[in-house]
């Protein structure tokens, strides 16, 4: 207990308990499109914290984390169509191929030495090579996409993810817990320190005797695999997968503004910058309807506008602010 | 027979490249002196294409002359856009300048679908459909016009950089950001100056490209990879490798389109941007960085 309480002060810790509270009691008093919008809001906080592993912690900007989503959301969805296999056993096979797909671009990029921006753009690489692929892929539908079975269901089956919106709820919110957990953890381990180094200084974390390919390929491989889990929930929430939807470059932006807005590195970053985007984004569509303002693009350019603000007057993103102004800084 | 066909597609990929080529030396002049990736840059050509188109169809101004005043536009903007909010980010981490060129890329390809719509828009000139015959090669004459423009621009922007005492003042802030501070250069100006080059190049690619292809606001993120393939491949920061790249690009994925699908055909364009960030991460012509 005193290991999983340490580093957050009472105070952020009470928001955290009261903030869990109000999810889990959220489905009693929202209605089905307020549900919806929490379901997105959580899974870019879930997805925001895996890739906040890699970039947060360790310092590697990936920006081709619609790979691992991808990858998970094919391999569990053929898994289903082809042999019926459900989800649960599928993240069996999903996760692993995602981890392999980290470990080969980590290999590749931290043998070689690429680094920095040229890291960068090869993620952007291999998800682009598979997004073109997979729109040849006929196994799994090409370019004209591929669809998970939909049937209406009176009640929810868990077991294969099949039922209503509360469910699919139940599970992400389960999923964005559980990552908070995992990263608080390996925050405060030895991964965690060795990794925080690396990001700040690789060389002074070299000199000091760190295995600094093995730490970063450890990033890779769990951020892969974490994500990969989400790319799960995707495939049978929405029932359908197009590689343009899927691995497009738009995918993997939207995956990372969460942690950057949020605040990169932090655990509070990503779930508070996916509230905040998505609560724009959607409240946004509202208004702009409202206003009968409906043109395409709109939504976008005063979306970009808010974006631009935030990160010319907030570098550092908004959760360090709003911690040092809610004194929820703990005093060393 | 079909030793024709290969060779005219790859003179066609040739050609196309050079256009490639001359917008990706917008990016790699850019990344070269500023050191700021512009995650912007299809979209700042995307505008381009669009005042071309609108100037082509209001006033019948054909886009290959349209090109120096288009040019000259995208100078300012690019110039006003590092003054006003590049400058202040030079010396954030990566991420920050990340989030603040896709948040500049989002907002202009949506005004421009607010403006134009998502619907394909080109541009047909009394030679649209002309060619040239060299003995059994047939070129058409939108992508031999094209091309040539390319080099001639290409080349104008060596000559600036070798020649011209502000080009030379540009590549000492490139070689040494404290060195040509100390020696009481205005670099935040220089700095603006070199964007506003970048921009001025792929304003003038644009311009042509619209000849060649159809423009819609989404082209906007193609062309900003597109370009990046280019400039890794050809070596960042390397402006005769920018062309190369763009040839090497053209030529791959116009073959590609001939040999297997055309919409495979960037899938060969990024396999090779893999193979040359591992086994020559700094560019087929580019210097390894100290």
């Amino acid at each position: 207990m005193r290991r999983l309480a340490g580093g957050i002060s009472p105070r952020a810790a009470g928001l955290l308990v009261a903030l869990l509270v109000a999810l889990i009691a959220a489905p009693y008093f929202a209605n089905d499109y307020l549900l919806t919008v929490l379901i997105l809001i959580l899974y870019f906080a879930y997805t925001g914290q895996a890739w906040n592993i890699m970039m947060g912690f360790a310092g590697q900007l990936s920006l081709g984390h619609a790979l691992y989503v991808g990858l998970g959301a094919y391999t569990a969805a053929a898994l289903y169509v082809h042999f019926g296999i459900g989800p649960w056993i599928g993240l069996l096979a999903a996760v692993p191929v995602a981890m392999v797909a980290g470990a080969i671009i980590g290999f590749l990029a931290f043998r070689f030495g690429v680094a920095g921006v040229y890291f960068a753009i090869l993620t952007i690489a291999f998800c682009e090579f598979a997004r073109i692929g997979f729109d040849h892929v006929a196994y799994t539908g090409g370019s004209a996409g591929y669809f998970l079975p939909v049937a209406q269901y009176g009640h929810d089956d868990l077991w294969n993810l099949r039922g209503r919106p509360v469910m699919f709820y139940y599970v992400i919110l389960a999923l964005t817990a559980v990552a908070f957990l995992a990263c608080h953890l390996m925050l405060r381990s030895r991964v965690g320190y060795f990794w925080r180094a690396i990001r700040e200084d690789e060389e002074a974390a070299r000199a000091l005797g760190i295995d600094t390919f093995r730490y970063k390929m450890i990033a890779v491989v769990i951020s892969a695999g974490m994500t990969a889990v989400a790319g799960v929930f995707f495939a049978f929430y929405y029932n359908n997968l197009f590689p343009e939807q899927v691995f497009g470059i738009s995918r993997s932006i939207e995956l990372i503004l969460a942690p950057i807005i949020g605040g990169i590195g932090t655990l509070f970053g990503p779930v508070l910058g996916a509230f905040v985007l998505t609560g724009l984004s959607e409240g946004m569509t509202e208004l702009l309807h409202a206003l009968g303002f409906d043109v395409p693009g709109a939504k976008q350019v005063f979306y970009g506008i808010c974006l631009l603000v935030v990160i010319v007057v907030l570098p550092d993103g908004i959760w360090p602010w709003l911690s040092r102004r809610l004194g929820l800084e703990r005093r060393p | 027979m079909s030793a024709d066909i290969y060779l005219n597609v790859a003179v066609s990929g040739l050609l196309t490249g050079l256009v490639y080529g001359l917008m990706a030396l917008g990016l790699s002049v850019i990344f070269g002196v500023v050191r700021v990736v512009n995650f912007a840059h299809g979209e700042m050509m995307t505008i381009a294409m669009y005042l071309a188109i609108v100037l082509f169809q209001s006033f019948g101004l054909d886009p290959l002359v349209m090109m120096v005043p288009i040019a000259g536009v995208l100078f300012c903007f690019g110039y006003a856009m590092q003054a006003g909010l590049i400058n202040p980010f030079i010396n954030r981490p990566e991420h920050s300048q990340f989030i603040l060129l896709v948040a500049l890329a989002i907002i202009l390809v949506n005004v421009l679908l607010m403006i134009f719509g998502p619907d394909a828009r080109s541009v047909q000139t009394s030679y649209s459909y002309d060619s040239f015959a060299f003995g059994r090669l047939i070129v058409d004459a939108t992508k031999l016009y094209a091309g040539g423009a390319a080099i001639v621009v290409a080349a104008a922007l060596f000559a600036f950089f070798k020649f011209a005492d502000i080009g030379k003042a540009i590549r000492a802030c490139a070689d040494n950001y404290t060195g040509a501070l100390v020696v009481g250069l205005n670099v935040k100006h220089l700095y603006a100056l070199t964007f506003g080059l970048g921009a001025a190049c792929v304003g003038a690619a644009g311009s042509m490209l619209t000849l060649i292809i159809d423009v819609t606001p989404p082209l906007g993120p193609q062309y900003t990879l597109l370009a990046f393939v280019i400039v890794i491949t050809g070596g960042l920061g390397s402006m005769p490798g920018a062309l190369l790249g763009g040839v090497l690009i053209g030529m791959t994925e116009a073959l590609a389109g001939l040999l297997f699908t055309p919409s495979a055909k960037s899938m060969f364009a990024f396999a090779i941007l893999v193979l040359v960030l591992l086994f020559r991460p700094q560019g087929i012509l580019g210097k390894r960085a100290s």
